[in-house]
């Protein structure tokens, strides 16, 4: 340790820089837009004004901020079930000796590293009506043409699909670390007794990988309501709404209305909800350390 | 072990079907990349190849501009994050000064409010600075990264105190300890967080479009999305092709350093 009294002024000295960034970038807009949410939006003739929690009596009463909040709920609970699933999947298949697992594993973690708006662009395709992939295999097969993205019934779950495409393979990741650390003793001890494979997984394998799982929820819900690139290039959020997701209504409101305070009493609700998911991590993150 | 010979086959197959469906988005885009317009939908194995869709996407809009904007965008970004977070994670991790257990509290707030979600404020903020439609103003919220900090002190601690004696010793001062012994140890955490990084804001847009206006500050993402937009009337082959152009240097290297690419998103996930 550097000696006691210039300690402070070391440690002050060093972090300045991020303190400045940080402070302009990330503390100071947080208490702005509060601050804002609590005004209206002004223009030329009515000058913003303090109007208490008029917005947020607002936002609760917006047909669209319900549909965009209920969206989002659909859009997360529906990616990450299947988004978990499959990275179980993909990791005891990339962890099983099999020829070319490091081509399966490419396979499966390339989706993750393609940015959204490029995932969007392959994937509008195939969802075009009739000239699309999708439609094409379906009239072949016998069925009718679909406007996937142009109906309201299908176009949350295409964006599902897509999501679910661009993460498994990185949740696949962890799950494979965490398969990679249990011990071939127990595997060995399961053998040895006679016992089948899925019962291994089920008693074994699944129940050690349960933080994982927790750590890829938690995860997986907190980018379900930060990831809106693909909405920019598939739907625009709609049609009618059917797939609009809070941020991408918080950036409509700013950027296409020009409602600035109600950009940031949305911005605030969503700031409330990442909250109080990153308190969950918490407390169950601390958990974890008391186990060790 | 009769058993488990028995199953091989099956995980084996699985596996690869699953890989191959897995991939077949990403092989049908650069089936619709090399081929002539009419075979987009069209599969025959004999049909013609072609470099023209690239060369008509590098025709119609400026992506040598795009690609020089976002390599200047990633690498301002990273060099900053590199300098300022490890000066802060130096003082969290070595030196024991007043209000030190608060601020990394306050810090640690950005990893929950990120800057994706300050959209509209930091606008604002960007605005008065006179930093719209800037690399600097695409940069500026990131640089200082919570992240950052936090896996860089988490490796700092792990390094022996009698290291640093020794290098006092030496006669090394404060900058001299950081950057002879802090930093070269930490190597493999600089590098797992420099993919991360890269990769992040290679394939970044939402802030981006919001603060850009402009052919010379726009990143690849931002201009891929204007290509791509149906009003823009460009035939799905030549998408295709931008599309592929634009994520090129960032697929390549993953396929080249895989095994890198995927410790270091493990890593800097787990930590």
């Amino acid at each position: 340790m550097i000696k006691n009294n210039l300690n402070h002024i070391y440690g002050w000295l060093l972090l300045t820089p991020a303190l400045i960034l940080m402070g302009t970038f990330t503390h100071l807009p947080s208490f702005t837009t509060l601050v804002s949410s609590f005004f209206s939006t002004g223009t030329k003739k009515f000058p913003s004004k303090y109007i208490g929690l008029e917005n947020y009596e607002m936002i609760f009463e917006d047909p669209i901020f319900i549909e965009a909040a209920l969206n989002n709920v659909w859009y997360a609970v529906a990616t990450i079930i299947p988004s978990v699933f499959l990275a179980i999947l993909m990791a005891v298949f990339v962890d099983s000796k099999i020829p070319g697992r490091v081509l399966v594993r490419m396979a499966y973690f390339t989706p993750t590293i393609l940015p959204m708006i490029a995932v969007s662009n392959i994937w509008l395709f195939f969802y075009t009506p009739e000239i699309g992939l999708i439609d094409q295999i379906a009239i072949h097969l016998g069925f009718s043409s679909q406007n996937w993205l142009g109906d309201k019934d299908t176009v949350l779950n295409c964006l599902v699909i897509i999501t679910i495409w661009k993460e498994a393979g990185f949740f696949m990741i962890f799950y494979l670390a965490a398969l990679q650390n249990i011990p071939p003793e127990l595997k060995e001890a399961a053998m040895l007794e006679g016992s089948s494979k899925i019962y291994f997984f089920r008693r074994i394998t699944f129940p050690l990988l349960m933080p994982i799982t927790l750590f890829v929820v938690i995860n997986a819900t907190l980018n379900s309501f930060k990831l809106v690139d693909h909405l920019f290039i598939l739907t625009k959020g709609g049609p009618d709404n059917a797939s609009n997701l809070i941020l991408y209504y918080i950036y409509e409101s700013a950027f296409s209305f020009f409602d600035f305070s109600y950009a940031a009493t949305l911005t605030i609700f969503l700031l409330f909800i990442l909250a109080i998911i990153s308190i969950v991590q918490f407390i169950l993150f601390e958990k974890r350390i008391h186990y060790r | 072990m009769k058993k488990y010979l028995r199953n091989f086959p099956i995980e084996l197959l699985s596996a690869w079907i699953l890989a191959i469906f897995w991939i077949s988005p990403l092989i049908y885009a650069f089936w619709a990349a090399f081929h002539p317009n009419e075979y987009a939908i069209h599969f025959d194995l004999l049909a013609p190849l072609t470099l023209s869709n690239f060369f008509e996407a590098w025709d119609q809009a400026p992506f040598a501009r795009y690609f020089l904007n976002t390599f200047l965008i990633v690498s301002s970004i990273l060099i900053a994050q590199f300098f300022i977070c490890t000066l802060a994670a130096y003082a969290f991790a070595r030196f024991d000064f007043l209000g030190s257990k608060i601020l990394f509290a306050v810090i640690l707030i950005q990893l929950m409010v990120v800057p994706e979600v300050l959209i509209v404020e930091n606008y604002k903020i960007m605005s008065n600075l006179n930093l719209v439609d800037s690399v600097l103003g695409v940069g500026l919220p990131y640089m200082a990264s919570a992240f950052g900090i936090f896996l860089l002190r988490q490796t700092f601690k792990t390094i022996p105190k009698e290291l640093e004696e020794a290098a006092r010793v030496e006669g090394c001062k404060l900058f001299g300890i950081l950057l002879r012994v802090y930093v070269p140890l930490a190597k493999p955490t600089y590098l797992a967080y420099a993919l991360v990084s890269v990769s992040y804001h290679w394939n970044n847009f939402l802030w981006p479009l919001v603060i850009t206006n402009s052919v010379n500050t726009r990143p690849l993402t931002v201009g891929l999305a204007i290509f791509g937009a149906p009003e823009s009337g460009v035939n799905w082959s030549v998408i295709s092709a931008a599309t592929l152009l634009s994520v090129s240097p960032l697929l390549l290297g993953f396929i080249l350093f895989q095994k890198q690419f995927i410790q270091s998103f493990m890593y800097a996930g787990i930590k």
